[in-house]
């Protein structure tokens, strides 16, 4: 799967059309994620960047378009073919989503036990490894609920990219950290690409650790991708919608 | 509301297919319904306990003291035990355990989804069905049958006792007559009621938490929802098995 321009793609958004009930979240929206590249999705709250890292992880289906991930249209998969799917996809949520019954370490086994034939042995190290390098490996078997904010969420990482995915995706790593573990944050997403060389996609408001990490940038707006290129000419855009979103101002063609 | 009811009542219905289809392939975690039996099953025993001994009492109580006045003091054991074996002792341990454990039920997994830990497991290729339906269903089909047993001896043994302190009637005329009122086949039915009432319980608690929507508010009203509409098709179930089992006799 490649793009317009010769690119190759890991996934691809392709016209897809998304309501729940009468509001429409996302209409005729299209994104390439380009394979072994950071892509960060920027956009107003509520605009609907969470809904495109779902639909890529077949937990939503769109009412029309497609949705292709590793060569394969998830529209048209049954749910065990999307099951399985997944297990090629890391998702990080934005409130880490560990489950609050089971340790740091269970947590992060979980795909781990369910979907490989690894020892015990194996699996244990295997966790290990992917918590030491969030800096987490002293926290195997800590409760979710005796971490901070950013514990968690570098917990979740470690679950997400345990099973070294080809794509992960982040839904705002970085939201309601303080700087300093924000930049944590930013660096451990880096360092996961080059341990994975794999492809992410995030979601952030945080423009210093969007500019930081990403290789493209896409912006959503009212349902649309309205602007997609390199970091640098995003950040250079002439896209009033685009300029106003990036230095915060009220004064413009977006109406809160 | 038409819709409301055919949309819920489907919902369940699949929920409860999915949950059997694990269940029937086997593909049941272990570890996760053995602990799901002691939250579920054996941390309910002494409620049960309670319940069932106090209602077998008072069941005596009314019944002793009359029996004696009109001489027939011999069938004090038998209607004890014909109630608790054939009607209440399925149907109140169930109505137990279902405020008990169904919301138990319907609160965990509500808050789960609310956390998106429910969306999590999907996001890892696994199913909420087998992940989080099936240890419960299969732990309430294991202890509501054995709780129940619990119960209906715990109610004879409560009654026989106030059958004697009240009505001075002897513990062996107690006991003939538990023997001349029911056999076997009466336990045994009314612990098949048990199964259904176990899987009313956990598809019904399983399915208000898996649909819970907005926050804690909305894991309230799941679990209020759950034990009511439990309880509810608890004694209408009961209704029609009584009737289906024991044909009216």
């Amino acid at each position: 799967m490649n793009s317009k321009n010769g690119r190759s793609l890991i996934a691809r958004v392709d016209g897809v059309t998304l309501a729940f009930g009468d509001r429409i979240v996302l209409k005729n929206c299209s994104l390439d994620v380009v394979e072994g590249a950071i892509t960060c999705i920027i956009g107003l709250s509520g605009a609907g960047k969470s809904t495109i890292l779902r639909l890529l992880d077949g937990l939503l289906l769109p009412s029309e378009g497609h949705i292709y991930v590793l060569g394969s249209d998830l529209c048209h998969l049954s749910e065990e073919q999307v099951n399985v799917m997944r297990q090629k996809i890391g998702l990080s949520f934005q409130f880490a989503a560990l489950l609050d019954s089971l340790s740091v370490g269970d947590n992060v086994a979980l795909p781990l036990r369910e979907h490989t034939k690894l020892s015990r042995t194996e699996i244990r190290q295997t966790v290990f490894e992917a918590l030491d390098s969030v800096g987490l490996a002293h926290a195997y078997d800590d409760l979710p609920g005796e971490l901070s904010g950013g514990m968690l969420k570098r917990a979740g990482f470690a679950r997400a990219i345990v099973t070294r995915p080809a794509l992960v995706l982040y839904d705002e790593p970085t939201t309601g950290l303080d700087p300093i573990v924000s930049k944590l944050i930013t660096e451990t997403i880096l360092k996961l690409r080059a341990k994975l060389n794999g492809t992410a996609v995030v979601i952030s408001h945080d423009l210093p650790s969007i500019f930081t990490m990403a290789d493209y940038i896409a912006m959503l707006f009212e349902g649309a991708i309205i602007a997609y290129d390199t970091a640098d000419r995003i950040r250079n855009s002439p896209n009033p919608i685009v300029q106003q979103f990036l230095q915060g101002s009220e004064a413009g063609p977006i109406q809160i | 509301m038409t819709n409301d009811f055919f949309e819920y009542a489907g919902g369940v219905t699949l929920l409860t297919t999915e949950s059997l289809g694990f269940l029937v392939r086997l593909r049941v975690r272990i570890a996760e319904t053995v602990s799901q039996c002691a939250l579920l099953g054996v941390q309910s025993l002494v409620i049960v306990l309670l319940t069932s001994l106090f209602t077998g009492m008072v069941i005596s109580l009314e019944s002793a003291q009359q029996a004696v006045a009109y001489g027939f003091s011999s069938f004090v054991g038998g209607a004890v035990a014909y109630a608790a074996v054939r009607e209440l002792g399925p149907m109140l341990t169930a109505v137990v355990v279902a405020g008990r454990v169904g919301a138990a039920i319907a609160a965990e997994i509500g808050s789960m989804v609310v956390t998106e830990q429910v969306e999590a497991l999907r996001s890892m290729g696994l199913e909420p069905a087998r992940f989080l339906v099936v240890p419960r269903l299969v732990a309430l089909l294991l202890m509501l049958p054995l709780l129940t047993i619990f119960a209906d001896v715990v109610s004879i043994v409560g009654g026989m006792w106030i059958a004697r302190e009240y009505a001075h009637i002897p513990y062996h005329e107690f006991i003939q007559s538990v023997r001349q009122a029911i056999d076997f086949s009466d336990v045994v039915k009314g612990l098949l009621k048990t199964f259904v009432f176990a899987t009313i319980i956990a598809m019904v608690g399983a399915y208000q938490g898996l649909s819970t929507r907005g926050g804690a508010a909305g894991v309230g009203q799941s679990t209020t929802f759950s034990v009511v509409l439990a309880i509810i098709l608890i004694f209408i179930s009961n209704f029609v098995l009584s009737l289906l089992l024991f044909g009216g006799r």
